[in-house]
């Protein structure tokens, strides 16, 4: 393995620290993936992808950034990439899900503040995230009350911290401020990158994340299958590299993947047995490495089929239209497609429910589990009333709620082996 | 044929042997920090044709005995239905968790839920509550029935109630009231979970809490009707993996 001490020691990480996190994150990936059968050939790149996540892709970022390039690190899937990559910046998702630094977070944060506030938090304050020391600009948005408050802090820590509003309804007024700060922002991406938006830069922009959205939806719908031809772990690793890696490299991996597994389907080749109970996992998002729930499900006897998740088909799915004569035209068919995402921040939220739905039929779920993290209200809320909507219409749920650590594993495993045993058929 | 199961909970191993007709032998025993020995010791001279565990321990014992494994919560459901065909409900108040279950009337699980990831409302936390009151955890129940009234414990986590409990007695306040108090929270808190799967039907009340009177009458008179609890409430799990 190269040697990128030199390159952390540049950014300002603690040594140390990161060198116990990488550790920590190997191990747990030996452990999690490399220890699943029979897995996709093309999954080789993902592990080397993760073997390189603070080396290679950061030294990626570190050459973009000596040709002149910029680089825009987001926490949200509302944070337009179609207009970063319209300024030939870098985009690269900062979201982290590992307890880290949680103790220097709450100097910043009440205790009752989810775990994925709080570790972007912990990764800055204890500075082991390399990603966080390359960017030029970090992209806060004002979604649930934990963020919008925490980034009034965050912005003292990373000194680049750039706040954008997103709407709370799906109404004209909601949409308007959108686009607002969608022309707002491209205007200090302008600012940042000295590259202006115009109508062909977008128009690529538009179709590098278009395409990257559609390999990942084509994936999606492979695992319709059965026996499904792809664990729900690997499926959600492509979910979480997809924030990170270069986008038309990550696009071209996960059609060769595609096609490595309509192989697969047409051998009927599967990684677990055709009868074994599919779940749709929705929720909030996990950020590597949190892998937690989906390994406890997929080595209790089940596979998940789906994410209805921010890093998941809540997050990729809708493609934005490439047609459009002026960038004016351009920026609202941005706003259009980031109008129909289903957060939990908005109110009322029937989309999301009915994408569940879709999501469970068309992936043949036996049964939903919902995860939030603890103190997230939103979306605990929407498991508790969509929880409801759901078994009322015969489809079993499973509501867990947990957070970074790790010792609720055994109660978890509990619920979920039970709930197993329920579904199963 | 006889089928062992066994049940390893993070207070005590309960292990019951059923010949398919009744059940022919059970003990409880504590756990200790080595789960094994004590069930090594539990099976010893038993003769059995096959084995299911169920509870926290329930991995490590397959791994070690070849055991096949279920939840708690199945394994619940199959003991209650076999002792009480007319149940729907049941409430298990363990060492470490709270569960509440619906069943149909086979004994299939419909809906559960369980109490989050603190000991708040277990048997831990009455053990705990009992210790500060320094009471005998068999007298705990018998001594919040008698009480003349409730004294209010709002805290549900077990460190937060247990400073609660402290000042109560600092401030004088009478220790069978205080008793009662933490045993009218408990119950609180276990009817809100049964409300989260929808009480359906009879209710069984098992696990070790279903020995403490207290807690019975109280759920008894806060849900305003007959609560089964079977001759030994703690063995169910374990039952239940002697049927499957």
């Amino acid at each position: 393995m190269t040697d990128y001490k030199e390159m952390w020691k540049g950014l300002g990480l603690d040594l140390e620290t990161h060198d116990a996190v990488l550790d920590i994150v190997g191990k747990a990936y030996q452990d999690v993936f490399l220890s699943q059968n029979n897995r996709p050939k093309g999954m080789e790149y993902f592990d080397f992808v993760m073997s390189e996540i603070h080396g290679l892709r950061i030294k990626e970022l570190l050459d973009a950034k000596q040709e002149g390039r910029k680089v825009i690190g987001t926490f949200c899937v509302f944070v337009p990439e179609e207009i970063v990559l319209a300024a030939n910046a870098v985009c690269v998702g900062l979201c982290a899900g590992a307890e880290l630094g949680f103790e220097l977070a709450e100097q910043y944060v009440p205790r009752n503040t989810c775990s994925l506030i709080k570790s972007a938090f912990g990764f800055k304050l204890a500075k082991v995230c390399p990603y966080i020391e390359s960017t030029d600009m970090i992209v806060g948005e004002n979604t649930c009350d934990g963020k919008k408050k925490a980034y009034e802090s965050y912005k003292d820590i990373v000194g680049n911290l750039y706040v954008m509003d997103i709407p709370q309804t799906k109404s004209q007024a909601g949409r308007n401020l959108l686009k607002a700060e969608f022309v707002k922002f491209a205007a200090a991406v302008g600012e940042l990158t000295g590259n202006k938006l115009t109508v062909e830069n977008l128009k690529k922009g538009i179709e590098i994340v278009n395409n990257k959205r559609n390999a990942i939806l084509r994936l999606a719908k492979l695992r319709a299958h059965n026996p499904v031809p792809i664990s729900g772990l690997d499926v959600l690793l492509a979910n979480q590299v997809y924030f990170y890696d270069n986008p038309e490299r990550f696009t071209a991996s996960v059609n060769a993947i595609c096609d490595e597994l309509e192989q697969r389907i047409a051998n009927k080749v599967g990684v677990f047995n055709e009868g074994t109970p599919r779940t749709l996992i929705s929720g909030c998002p996990m950020a590597v490495p949190n892998w937690k729930i989906p390994h406890i499900i997929e080595t209790s006897g089940a596979t998940i089929v789906g994410e209805e998740m921010c890093t998941g088909e809540r997050g990729t799915q809708n493609l934005t239209n490439v047609n459009g004569n002026t960038i004016d035209e351009l920026i609202d068919n941005i706003v259009d497609r980031y109008m129909k995402i289903d957060c939990a921040i908005f109110t009322p939220n029937q989309s999301r429910l009915d994408h569940i739905k879709e999501m469970a039929t068309k992936y043949k779920a036996d049964g939903v589990i919902n995860y939030s993290l603890q103190f997230c209200q939103p979306y605990s809320h929407e498991s508790m009333t969509f929880g409801k909507e759901l078994e009322s219409e015969g489809i079993p749920v499973l509501n867990l709620e947990t957070d970074y650590s790790q010792e609720d594993v055994g109660q978890l495993k509990t619920r979920i082996e039970a709930f197993i045993e329920r579904i199963k058929k | 044929m006889i089928k062992a199961g066994v049940d390893i909970g993070s207070r005590t191993i309960k292990v019951v042997l059923h010949d398919g007709q009744r059940k022919i032998h059970s003990e409880v025993r504590e756990n200790t920090f080595n789960t094994l020995e004590v069930c090594k010791s539990m099976l010893e001279g038993l003769n059995y044709d096959s084995i299911t565990a169920t509870g926290y321990g329930r991995h490590l014992f397959a791994d070690r005995y070849n055991a096949t494994t279920i939840s708690e919560i199945k394994a619940f459901a199959i003991g209650i239905n076999n002792c009480y065909p007319n149940v729907r409900t049941i409430l298990d108040i363990g060492g470490q968790d709270t569960k509440a279950i619906t069943i149909d009337e086979k004994g299939n699980v419909k809906r559960f839920e369980m109490n989050d990831k603190c000991a708040a409302g277990t048997g831990r936390f009455l053990e705990i509550m009992a210790m500060a009151l320094r009471y005998e955890i068999d007298e705990f129940g018998e001594k919040a029935t008698h009480a003349k009234e409730a004294a209010k414990v709002n805290s549900m986590c077990t460190v937060f109630a247990e400073s609660e409990v402290i000042s109560q007695i600092a401030n004088g306040a009478n220790r069978e009231n205080i008793a009662r108090g933490i045993h009218e929270s408990i119950v609180k808190r276990s009817i809100m979970l049964l409300n989260r799967v929808g009480i359906d039907g009879d209710i069984a009340f098992v696990g070790g809490v279903a020995k403490n009177s207290a807690m019975l009458s109280l759920l008894e008179k806060n849900l305003k009707r007959k609560i089964y609890v079977p001759d030994n409430p703690q063995i169910i799990g374990a039952l239940g993996c002697a049927i499957v």
